[in-house]
């Protein structure tokens, strides 16, 4: 399948400081990509290149199959962009916004469906600066698919969420990517990236880390497992190759019932976290 | 949907967008027929045969409607839109940016043909303006009025580049704007100033407007008041479309999606 983005050797400097420092990428058509790293590590810049917003310094780009330095308009019907912050549109409705933007687009889906999506049902006669936080982010994401993107960019989207509203932002998430659509997301949100991605790429000091699957990132699959337990009044721990072995054993030397047993693997923020820090 | 089109509904989304903003209708729009109530309240002499302060002021103000609803407008909103986040939204969809500017053309057109209308109706009403009854006239302002929009519209999206941010923008224009306004013949009498005054304010665009304005408004008698014994049509013509192409080519130069990093 053709990839709906391809990065190799990006380059974007400010001043004295290499944002990006030599990024090689590539995401699929159909996939859920999460880009992961601390602020600052370039993330933001490498966005903002693939969505059209800045110009790069260095290295070769194609987004849905164009240089989105060259790219007109028809290539901007095809994606949908999600930004950091805005504080617009204080004085229209949800609904107004979105039936005045899709005016721009060729093929734009329903706009009641696309409130319904994001759950803005009771707030469609609202003005933008009476919306919370999180409402707001959901008008940002409801603009975003507005268009019927094959590409959707969403720059940290849950951002002031509460857990109910996430959950529901990630099925909205898992019907686009059902529908077909590539999604290139970054996150600080680790259970977030684990819950939608295919696949994640960490980036650090404007570099590539890694690129694996949550379920492989950093040898995660073939990580030990931590066993813990409480024996003689002390917490004991052990990491191990084999925790079935080990717990018959403990079973077998503590007659029965192993007092405050865990057993645990590596959580997608502990790779990334050990990652960041081997890095720095 | 054609880029007209879309620049007609963006036309249409701005209107909806300054009536709800309660600080534009009154700034723009009801500000200068309040100047006009306290100025004819005020100055009610006859500055020259068969001419009041009013009629005076009245052209003035309605070259100054000008200003305010193109250049100062446009100055003032754009960087606010530049800062929230507006102009980078639109620069992510594939609505055609001249749509953007379209919407913006039509926005002024709109508080202007009001504000116009607004003068027009108290200073005839309750000053006793008198307003011309000849074609020649009304056709006189109908060109003055549009190159005056014109260059003014340009200059507000080429000044928009200047303030480095939304908040400074108000207070960076509107002391520009009251400058040109008491040097250009709008709360003084032009020929009154300090010749020094006279030949400043020659270079901006506004002295030209307000002459243009008073070449309507006023008896043709006034004419041999004015600084060059005239209404000087032809330099008038020639100031207003010189600004026009400033306007053009600085806005087409400096515009700017997002705020300077």
């Amino acid at each position: 399948m053709q990839n709906a983005i391809e990065i190799h050797g990006l380059l974007k400097t400010y001043g004295e400081t290499h944002a990006v420092a030599g990024v090689d990428l590539e995401v699929q058509s159909g996939e859920v990509f999460a880009l992961l790293g601390p602020n600052g590590a370039g993330k933001t810049t490498t966005i903002e290149i693939l969505e059209g917003y800045r110009d790069r310094d260095g290295g070769t780009v194609s987004v849905l199959g164009e240089d989105p330095a060259k790219a007109g308009l028809s290539w901007r019907n095809k994606i949908g962009i999600v930004l950091q912050s805005n504080n617009d549109a204080a004085e229209i409705t949800v609904e107004e916004i979105l039936n005045f933007f899709s005016d721009y687009y060729v093929n734009p889906r329903n706009v009641d469906e696309v409130i319904n999506a994001v759950g803005l049902e009771e707030k469609r006669k609202s003005r933008g600066r009476e919306l919370s936080g999180g409402q707001r982010r959901r008008l940002d994401v409801a603009l975003g698919i507005l268009g019927n993107p094959e590409l959707l960019f969403l720059d940290e989207p849950t951002t002031g969420f509460d857990p109910e509203a996430r959950r529901a932002f990630w099925d909205l998430i898992r019907g686009l990517r059902a529908d077909g659509t590539t999604i290139l997301l970054t996150t600080h949100y680790l259970d977030e990236a684990e819950a939608l991605a295919d696949r994640v790429g960490v980036i650090n000091n404007g570099r590539i880390v890694e690129v694996a699957t949550p379920a492989t990132l950093g040898g995660r699959d073939n990580a030990k497992v931590i066993v813990r337990w409480s024996e003689g009044g002390n917490m004991k721990e052990e990491r191990t190759d084999s925790p079935t072995e080990l717990l018959r054993s403990l079973s077998a030397r503590l007659a029965g019932e192993i007092p405050e047993l865990t057993v645990s693997r590596p959580t997608l923020e502990d790779i990334y976290i050990s990652m960041i820090e081997g890095e720095a | 949907m054609s880029t007209f089109k879309i620049g007609v509904s963006r036309g249409n989304l701005e209107i909806r967008q300054f009536l709800r903003q309660r600080e534009s209708v009154v700034f723009t729009l009801l500000f200068p027929v309040l100047l006009l109530l306290i100025f004819g309240s005020v100055f009610k002499d006859t500055i020259a045969p068969g001419v009041t302060f009013s009629q005076y002021f009245v052209a003035g103000m309605i070259a100054s409607g000008l200003l305010n609803t193109g250049f100062q407008q446009l100055a003032i909103m754009i960087p606010l839109e530049r800062d929230d986040g507006t102009l980078k939204r639109l620069r992510g969809t594939p609505m055609p940016p001249s749509s953007y500017f379209i919407g913006k053309i039509l926005a002024v057109l709109a508080s202007m043909v009001v504000q116009i209308i607004l003068l027009l109706l108290v200073g005839a009403l309750i000053f006793g303006v008198h307003l011309p009854t000849d074609i020649g006239h009304w056709i006189t302002f109908a060109w003055v009025t549009l190159l005056g929009i014109t260059g003014s519209t340009l200059l507000g999206i080429a000044f928009s580049s200047v303030p480095r941010s939304g908040r400074g923008a108000s207070a960076m224009v509107t002391p520009i704007v009251l400058v040109l306004q008491f040097t250009s013949g709008v709360f003084f009498i032009f020929n009154q100033l300090p010749s020094w005054m006279q030949n400043v304010a020659s270079i901006f665009p506004l002295k030209w407007l307000t002459q243009g304005m008073r070449s309507v408004f006023l008896p043709e008698s006034f004419a041999s008041q004015e600084v060059a014994k005239s209404w000087e049509h032809g330099r008038v013509a020639l100031m207003l479309s010189i600004w026009i192409v400033v306007g053009l080519v600085l806005a087409l130069k400096t515009f700017r999606w997002e705020r300077s990093r």
